[in-house]
């Protein structure tokens, strides 16, 4: 019993990261059916800007998380400029090659400016033991998971009541549509990359606090997949769903079954059945036609 | 003169020339019904007007387009909307998986008098009490005519000076299509709103224009009020597919000469 305790609590810090970086998949997916491949490469990068900061320059904690997701965002705007725009009309598969692209583009600058060895991060976030019955867990872990809850509501309101969360919306259904009503569609994109670049250097900076920076960190993006997969693309609610259960499935998974390594590819084995039996995952919308 | 277009050239993707030389008038506050055959550049007049050539990769090259005195071919569609124009798109268009009322607030996204929009989407549900009684319904699983009456309560919430209309009669049954055209004109008289109307009915648009154009390969051939148009042998035996003793068109006699389109020549 402690042990499934422990495991659970695990599994849903786990997908407490995966959430956050799900959001931003979601979000740029919501807007503009984009699969960004770069997704894990943003987090990377949050988390090596915030190294950055706190660890190399000494800034505090507070002022150097505010300067790490505002050059975040700036990310995000700086791509929706040089690389999407170009793009707009051209099929919806080359944008997503280009993020491919981008990708390996964000994780070669990281190891240009800061090498390929991990780095200790100088934590900031608790991480005192905290005991619930009698399971142990970090503060940061926790806070992990209240920020991702935080995100969640913020995102949404955000979609359901504010007027550029409804537009976003629109732009995902018919961009040209959007455009006749007249939502500047490049605007959105920027919107849409920017958020999804925030909530990404979040998490980012949230692994880096509980582990450490290392380049590796963006393999968080390949686990967010089935995680997307499986929640719906374009649902917040199910991005959040689906990363607490792929990340409790992964910790019982390397709990209970064996030596663990099973926990490496229960994901994956998840995205394939899913994508089987119900591709637009839990809560994803289905293709409305009427006949 | 509310909108003028002098003399334009549209090109698709810097080779394809579209419109040649198109010229027409709009006056505030009138219905102008645009006509023509498929191909012959009515919906990419109206493209040109309200901004919307550019993601299809086309331009206005030559000409202007003057909306109340200033120019504005070329310009951003969200700006052109900004500026008093409302296209309301072939095919009708709604964003499938907002609700009525969602897509009815995207209508307003230009607008800077927020706190009205509340009292303006009453106003549409008074044109089109159906959409009330749908106003939580995801859009796409409307029915066309719904999805029409959304389309078009989407553009009054803009608060637009001209409205477009391109083909609102397209796939609707014949009932449905007499409402709507009854509330174009009640929109165009109660609330002052300008109208241009791209259709293929010519019968209909005839019906309810103050004055009407027809196109043809990409110019104006033919305008003038309504009913001369109506008695204009071509137009009766091409638009209205009447006959010049004003009989239906049998096809048993089809053998007979064809007229010639002698704008053509």
């Amino acid at each position: 019993m402690d042990k499934f305790l422990q495991l659970t609590l695990t599994g849903l810090t786990s997908g407490a990261v995966y959430a956050l970086v799900a959001l931003g998949f979601v979000l740029i997916y919501k807007s503009s059916d984009v699969i960004n491949f770069a997704q894990g490469e943003f987090l990377l990068i949050g988390a090596y800007l915030a190294y950055f900061f706190l660890g190399q320059l000494g800034v505090h904690w507070s002022i150097g998380v505010i300067l790490t997701l505002i050059l975040a965002a700036a990310m995000g705007v700086v791509i929706e400029r040089l690389v999407l725009r170009p793009l707009i009309g051209e099929p919806i598969i080359s944008v997503i090659m280009v993020t491919i692209g981008l990708a390996s583009l964000l994780k070669a600058i990281v190891g240009g400016i800061w090498g390929t060895n991990p780095q200790i991060f100088p934590a900031f976030i608790p991480k005192q033991e905290v005991h619930i019955v009698n399971a142990v867990v970090t503060a940061d872990k926790l806070w992990a998971i209240v920020i991702a809850l935080i995100f969640l509501v913020i995102f949404t309101l955000f979609f359901r009541y504010n007027k550029e969360g409804v537009a976003m919306r629109a732009v995902a259904d018919d961009q040209q549509a959007a455009l006749s009503v007249g939502i500047s569609v490049q605007k959105i994109f920027a919107w849409a990359w920017s958020i999804a670049a925030i909530t990404a250097a979040v998490a980012g900076i949230i692994v880096a606090n509980v582990l450490e920076v290392s380049p590796n960190l963006s393999g968080v993006g390949l686990h967010v997949f089935p995680v997307v997969i499986l929640g719906g693309l374009d649902s917040i609610p199910g991005a959040l769903i689906g990363a607490a259960i792929i990340g409790l499935l992964e910790a019982y998974a390397g709990g209970y079954v064996g030596d663990g390594s099973l926990a490496q590819v229960i994901s994956y084995i998840v995205l394939v059945i899913i994508l089987m039996i119900r591709p637009y995952g839990l809560f994803g919308k289905e293709i409305i036609e009427r006949v | 003169m509310m909108l003028s277009l002098n003399n334009i050239e549209v090109i698709y993707d810097d080779v394809i020339l579209v419109l040649k030389g198109m010229s027409m008038q709009v006056d505030e506050g009138q219905i102008v019904a645009l006509l023509g055959a498929n191909g012959a550049g009515k919906s990419t007049t109206l493209k040109a007007i309200s901004g919307l050539l550019k993601p299809e990769d086309g331009e206005v090259t030559d000409g202007e387009i003057l909306f109340m005195g200033e120019p504005i071919h070329n310009e951003e569609a969200s700006k052109i909307v900004r500026k008093g124009i409302f296209q309301v798109m072939e095919g009708r268009r709604v964003f499938e998986h907002l609700t009525v009322e969602e897509n009815l607030k995207t209508g307003a996204y230009t607008r800077k008098d927020r706190k009205h929009i509340g009292r303006d989407i009453d106003m549409v549900y008074d044109y089109f009490p159906r959409l009330k009684e749908r106003r939580k319904q995801v859009a796409g699983y409307l029915s066309g005519g719904e999805q029409q009456m959304l389309a078009i309560g989407r553009a009054l919430m803009a608060t637009p000076k001209l409205m477009m209309l391109d083909e609102p009669s397209l796939g609707l049954a014949p009932l449905l299509v007499k409402e709507i055209f009854n509330i174009i004109q009640r929109i165009n008289k109660e609330r002052g709103v300008t109208i241009l109307l791209v259709e293929q009915n010519a019968r209909l648009a005839l019906g309810i224009a103050d004055y009407a154009y027809i196109m043809e390969s990409g110019r104006i051939v033919l305008e003038g009020e309504p009913a001369a148009l109506a008695d204009n042998p071509d137009v009766r035996e091409f638009y209205l597919g009447l006959t010049e003793v004003g009989k239906r068109k049998s096809y048993r006699e089809v053998k007979h000469y064809k007229r010639r389109k002698r704008w053509l020549s």
